[in-house]
Parts: structure tokens; sequence; C-alpha cells
């Protein structure tokens, strides 16, 4: 049992925080955000600079293999500066299902590049016509020739926009089939959009889209890419915490300054009680995020579920909490665009939403119940 | 970072298994399995005895006084196994109440006195702090302590005194100095309950049990010498005391085998041709609190893990208190929605009454020990710094 961090871990977290204080402030991401692609190209090539798109790849690839503790170091201070970047899709779910389903040749052709951030991949699994239930999809790869042809809907891709690569899964008769798409490939349609959090993504459909025979990753890859999906999803916890985390710092601060009836409102138990319950729903969710970065690589695909599953049950229970009652607290300020509070707010309700919604993993935690 | 025990703790747990599955009596775990309080006193004791013989007695205390010298971890361990095998828990108010107060602020002759018989259950400690008008105020405690040659004459009552029925001593906070300021004026006793003016009445509960106790003081002399520490400090050792408690009431082992035990019974019950773990809406509760007692074992072990490095719990203490309060009256209440009208029929000595018994029972476990407002009060105010 041990609960500290390395000092390699220590200075990655470091390292992005640093990163977002110097060149990612509030104001700095407000333009990013109304730019026209909504992120920005110069932040991503500083993050290569910094290694931080090479955490996820294997120090044998030429990577820095910071490992889950590592990313979930670095998601923390992204999910401070809530970056719009797209690291999570990239540089942690694509990297990472390349790096695990990749042949040698498929990982020397991308990973090089997706480190130093001249390729950007995304990976295109949820489906809409599943209800986003990860473990049925319906888009199809067929044999053609001496390749693919692949057809299918992919729903709320993040950061579809920006990828010149997308990872297709789809099914391979009884199989399942990881395919490598080149973003502009002929039959591709993208339909863009900007999320309720801010981020860029969209709607894709393949049309009888033609792919060479070297295009897929691995053989049937429903459990690895099980495995990658459970991988992302500790990643996107330790961005949720970070910016419970900031939310309930900005609550507390703003709670000390606010004076009403001649006080701080802080001073008041009401609130008092309201921000120690903030406090408990935030210590209990990072005990979360470290267990899910605990067990998203571990071997048995049934433990990493159900740890995963809880965490992702009650981290969305404590964003939703304690972004509901930042913005309460904060009282009409709290529902301004001004203030960075109703961006956190924003940005926790789509963590609730995405990689499986809180109700999809309760139910799948419940159906692991066993009484024994 | 590592979530799991290492090998010399495994090894550990590993030995403390072994020793419980082979000298734990099995009468005592049956009553305990069963919540069966008939005989609570020779249990404690008797299984008290059989931890000291071991060595194991305190696991909290450092090896000088007889203790084992275990590390949080450690006694973290030692504590969920004996939960999980349905061990009493030992009785709190020597080992790990009075007891820390004695080696911290006691003189050496009350350390030789009090601490040996604490170990081997020669005496049975019960705790004298609240008072009818003195709840979750503590400090404005009235029992008066005035001073009359080399003897405290105390007059006055306690209330809510946890199986003092049975108690041989009593640590009391008393009242030395009306004039000064409530928390200024209070002091730290130890007193023999077989001293005259002292009158023990069980009081009645909502579960039909005698579990607590108001004890009257009429002119009850206490030497001096039964002083803990310097007069009028007591509110220090106090505060040094609840500390210790708070950290204790988190009981992992214990609330995972509750609710090992709710999922024992719901698999065991059948509604529309499957049983009720696996009924959609009885099933989330039952996984909703599996995963809220997942992150709090988490919590659990953060905060044992930084105390490790510090002396006296600090304020996150409350934190575990109050989720593992609730965390635990939420598996009691399941047990009784899983009763359903079965809960009806109560008889309290009977095993079919056991939730319903439990439910009513642990309604205490959000009052007592800083009731749960105080300790959002004590959060707000040491960790939020508001």
């Amino acid at each position: 049992m041990d609960f500290s961090f390395t000092d390699e871990q220590q200075m990655l977290l470091d390292t992005t925080r640093r990163f977002i204080a110097e060149g990612y402030s509030f104001e700095h991401r407000n333009r990013v955000r109304a730019s026209a692609e909504g992120w920005s190209r110069e932040v991503w090539a500083q993050l290569a600079e910094l290694g931080l798109l090479a955490i996820n790849i294997p120090e044998e690839d030429g990577g820095i293999g910071a490992g889950p503790v590592g990313t979930l170091l670095v998601g923390n201070a992204i999910g401070e500066g809530m970056l719009l970047e797209p690291f999570w899709s990239s540089a942690v779910v694509a990297t990472h299902a390349i790096v695990s389903l990749g042949s040698a040749e498929q990982k020397s052709e991308w990973l090089p590049r997706l480190a130093g951030g001249e390729t950007i991949a995304v990976l295109a699994h949820d489906e809409a016509s599943t209800r986003f239930d990860a473990m049925t999809i319906e888009t199809r790869a067929t044999p053609r020739g001496e390749g693919w042809e692949l057809s299918g809907r992919k729903s709320a891709v993040y950061h579809a926009p920006a990828a010149d690569l997308l990872l297709v899964s789809a099914r391979v008769g009884e199989e399942w089939g990881l395919f490598a798409v080149p973003a502009d490939a002929s039959g591709v349609m993208l339909s863009a959009y900007a999320t309720v959090d801010e981020q860029r993504a969209g709607d894709v459909v393949f049309e009888k889209v033609a792919l060479a025979a070297g295009s897929r990753l691995g053989g049937d890859a429903r459990l690895s890419l099980q495995a990658v999906l459970d991988y992302g999803l500790a990643a996107l916890c330790a961005e949720a915490f970070g910016a419970m985390d900031r939310i309930l710092a900005a609550t507390i601060s703003y709670s000390r300054s606010r004076v009403q009836f001649g006080a701080p409102i802080g001073s008041f138990q009401a609130l008092q009680h309201r921000m120690a319950e903030m406090l408990m729903h935030l210590e209990q969710a990072r005990s979360m995020s470290y267990l899910a970065a605990s067990r998203c690589t571990d071997p048995d695909p049934a433990t990493r579920s159900a740890a995963l599953s809880a965490a992702k049950t009650l981290m969305g229970q404590a964003a939703r909490y304690i972004g509901q009652q930042a913005v309460q607290l904060h009282g009409g300020m709290g529902m301004t665009d001004e203030l960075d509070v109703s961006h956190y707010f924003k940005r926790l309700l789509a963590f609730e939403l995405r990689c499986g919604t809180t109700d999809q993993h309760l139910e799948k935690y419940r159906r692991q119940l066993r009484a024994a | 970072m590592d979530l799991d025990f290492n090998p010399e703790e495994q090894t550990f747990r590993d030995d403390v298994r072994r020793f419980l599955d082979t000298e734990l009596p099995a009468d005592i775990r049956d009553r305990m399995r069963r919540d069966d309080a008939s005989r609570i006193r020779d249990d404690i004791v008797r299984w008290q005895q059989i931890l000291h013989a071991k060595g194991w007695g305190a696991p909290g205390w450092p090896v000088e006084f007889g203790g084992t010298g275990w590390s949080k971890t450690q006694q973290y361990i030692f504590e969920n196994e004996c939960a999980l095998a349905d061990a009493p828990a030992q009785l709190a108010f020597g080992i790990k109440m009075v007891a820390p107060v004695i080696m911290r602020y006691g003189s050496a002759e009350q350390q030789q006195r009090f601490l040996p018989r604490i170990l081997a259950a020669q005496d049975w400690w019960c705790q004298g702090y609240s008072e009818t008008g003195s709840g979750s105020d503590l400090a404005s405690l009235k029992m008066k302590a005035e001073r009359e040659g080399d003897e405290y004459v105390l007059n006055g009552h306690k209330v809510w005194n946890t199986l003092g029925q049975f108690a041989d001593w009593i640590f009391c906070l008393v009242r030395t100095d009306p004039s000064a300021k409530p928390q200024k004026g209070i002091s730290f006793l130890l007193i023999d309950m077989k001293t005259p003016g002292i009158s023990v009445r069980p009081t009645r509960l909502l579960d039909g049990t005698f579990e607590v106790n108001e004890i009257r003081f009429d002119n009850v002399r206490v030497p001096v010498s039964n002083r803990v520490g310097e007069e009028n400090l007591g509110w220090t050792y106090a505060k040094f005391l609840l500390g210790h408690e708070r950290t204790n009431i988190a009981g992992i082992g214990f609330f995972k085998r509750e609710l090992l035990r709710l999922k024992q019974d719901a698999a065991g019950v059948l509604k529309d041709g499957r049983s009720l773990l696996e009924d959609p809406a009885f099933g989330n509760k039952i996984a909703q609190v599996e995963i809220e007692l997942t992150a709090l074992e988490v919590t659990n072990m953060r905060v044992i893990f930084a105390e490790a490095a510090k002396q006296a719990p600090g304020p996150e203490a409350s934190m575990l208190k109050i989720r593992g309060t609730e965390i635990m009256q939420r598996i009691s209440e399941l047990q009784v929605e899983l009763l359903g009208p079965a809960a009806l029929a109560y008889r309290p000595d009977d095993d079919g009454s056991r939730a319903t018994a439990a439910y009513l029972n642990l309604r205490k476990l959000s009052i007592f020990g800083g009731s749960n407002e105080i300790q959002r009060n004590i959060i707000a105010h040491m960790i939020l710094g508001l």
C-alpha cells in the first residue's frame, strides 16, 4: 500500500501544470475556443515539445512509457486547465490502441508521428444506433479484393474534425476488427459540431470505404478494444477529477470574498456544510480515480470492468453534485460565461455522459454483483 | 502508487487470518454473527484475554507499554480481518480511548497502575463525557469537581455511558474551574466505579436494549492523584482522544461483513423468478452502496498512509466518520427493505429481527463520537478554512 508518486511521475504533473499556468490561462483558452478550429495547433506543438504526447508510448518504441499513473497526473492537470486540444483522444486512447493492437510496422509508421504531434488519431467506436453501448456495434467490414470495405456510422467522436487518422471498430463476421482509416479517404463523411463542453466532435459516416489489407490492427479486437476503452476511461476520470478539484477551489475562494448581510457567505453554516459535502464527494472521487488508474491495466477483464464501472459511477455522481453546487453557490455569477465556473460545469456534464453514462455503469456494476 | 498490500503486509494478513481461524471461540463467533449481546461482557473479556495471551492485546500501543508496535497499516489489516471473522470489537473505551491519553499525558504511576490491567481485561472502562445539557456543545459540561485537600468532591451526572453497566472504571470530564471560559476549566479524572455515591441507571433504547446508561455522582470523593495531566487542561486531552475515536470509527471490515450479509440475504429472496440481488431496482441500490464502500476503503487507506507520517489524526478523520456511518446506515436500511413487511413482527431476541434491531440501533452512528453535523463544522473550519 503506497500512495506516493515517483519523481518522474511528479515531474510530469509539474511540467503539465507549469505549461498551463504559463501558456494556457483562462483568457487564452477563451481565444482558442473562439477560433475556427476550436483548438490550437501551436499548443499541440508545445505539448509534443514537452514530451506529453509520448507518455503512452513505451520506451522501447521511443516514448516515455508513463503508464496509467503518469497519465492520471497529466490528466489531472489537463482537467484543471480544461484543455481543448485532442490530448485524451489522440495521445491517450488512439495511441494506446496502436500500442496495444498494432503490428511492429504499424507502430513504427504511426507512433513517432503521434508523439511529434504531426498526426492526430482518434478512436471512432460508439454508435448512437446502439444507444452508446460500448459492447455493441453495427459498423461492418467485409473482405474486398486484397483489402476491406467498411460501412457504418460512428457518433459523438471527440476531436474527429481534428483527426488525420480514424481508428474504426467494426464487425468482421463474428469477430471485431479495428481499422485505420485516413480521415480523407473516399466515402468518409464527417458532420462536425462543438460539444456541450466546448470541444469539437463529429458524427462520421463510412460509405463503402475501401481499405488496404494492412489497415487492420491486430486480429479479433473485442477483448483488446475493451482494454483500450478501460484505459481511456481511467484517463477521462483523471481529467474529471482535475476539473472537480478546481471548481470546488473556486467555490471556496468565492465564498470567502463574497459579502452579503455584512459577512462573507462562507461564514454561513448552510453553505459551509454544502462545501463540506462537496469536499467529501471530491475526496471519494479522488480515491476512485486512483482505483481506476491502478486497475485499468489489470489482465483480468472482470476486475478491470468492476473497478472502472465503480469509478465512473461514483465520479459521475460526484461531478454532478460538485458542479451543480458550485454554480449554485456562485449565485448569478455561476450562470455567466465570464467565470470559469460555468465552463468547468459543462466539462463535468460532458464527463457524466462520455464513455458510458452513470446509469450505464451502475447497471454494469450491478450485473457482476456476487453474494460471495 | 500501489493500492494493494505488499508481500509483507499480505503475509501479516494471512497470519491474522490463521490466528482467527484457530483461536476465535466458536460460541463467541456465533453470537457475534447473530448480534447476540446477551453475554457481551464475557465475550469481550474472553476474547481480549486470548488476544493478550498472543501478545496482540493492544494493536495500537507502542511496545514499551505492552502493545504490538504495529504500523498503522497492520492495525488496519488486523481490525478488518477481526471484523470479517465475526470477532467481537475490542472494548474501545480502555484500549483506544483512555489508554492513549494516559500514555501521552498520565503520570508514570498511572501508566503502571492502569495500562497492564486494560491490556489483560482486568478493568472494564467506560466514558463519562456527555451530560443532559451538554451534547454537541460538550465544553459547556457542568459536573462539579471541588477540591478538598487531596481529593475532588464530585456532584453531577453523565449520560450515554455505553456499556457502563459493566464498568470498573470511568474516565470523566469534570468542571474544576466554573469561573474560567468553558474550555479552560475542565479536568480529566479517572474514577473507580465502586466509589460510594455513584449510581448507574440503564437507559432503555428504541430497539429495546440497554446499551447506554445514566450515571449520577453524589458527593463522590476522588483522589487528586487520579487526575490525568494538569488541572483545567482536560479539554486538550479530550480533543486528543476524540481524534483517536474518529479514526477508529470508519470500520471498513465491519461494513464489508454487513454488505456481504446483505448480498447473501438478497440472493436468497426470489421475486418474479429471480433473486433480489439480480433485481434491477434492488440490485442497483446494493451496487450503489458497494461502490461507495469501495471508494471509502481507498480513502481510508489514503488517510492511514498520510497519518503514518504524522502524529495525531487530522480532520480527514471527520470525513471518514461521516461517509462511513452513512454507508453503514444505508446498508442497514437495505437489510430492512429486504425483509419488507416481515420486519413488522419485532422480536429483538430472535434472529429474524436482527436486521430491524440493527437498523434501529445504528441510527446512533451519525450521532455519537461527534455528530455528523459537528463533523461537517470541523471539515469546514479545518480543511476548507472557512
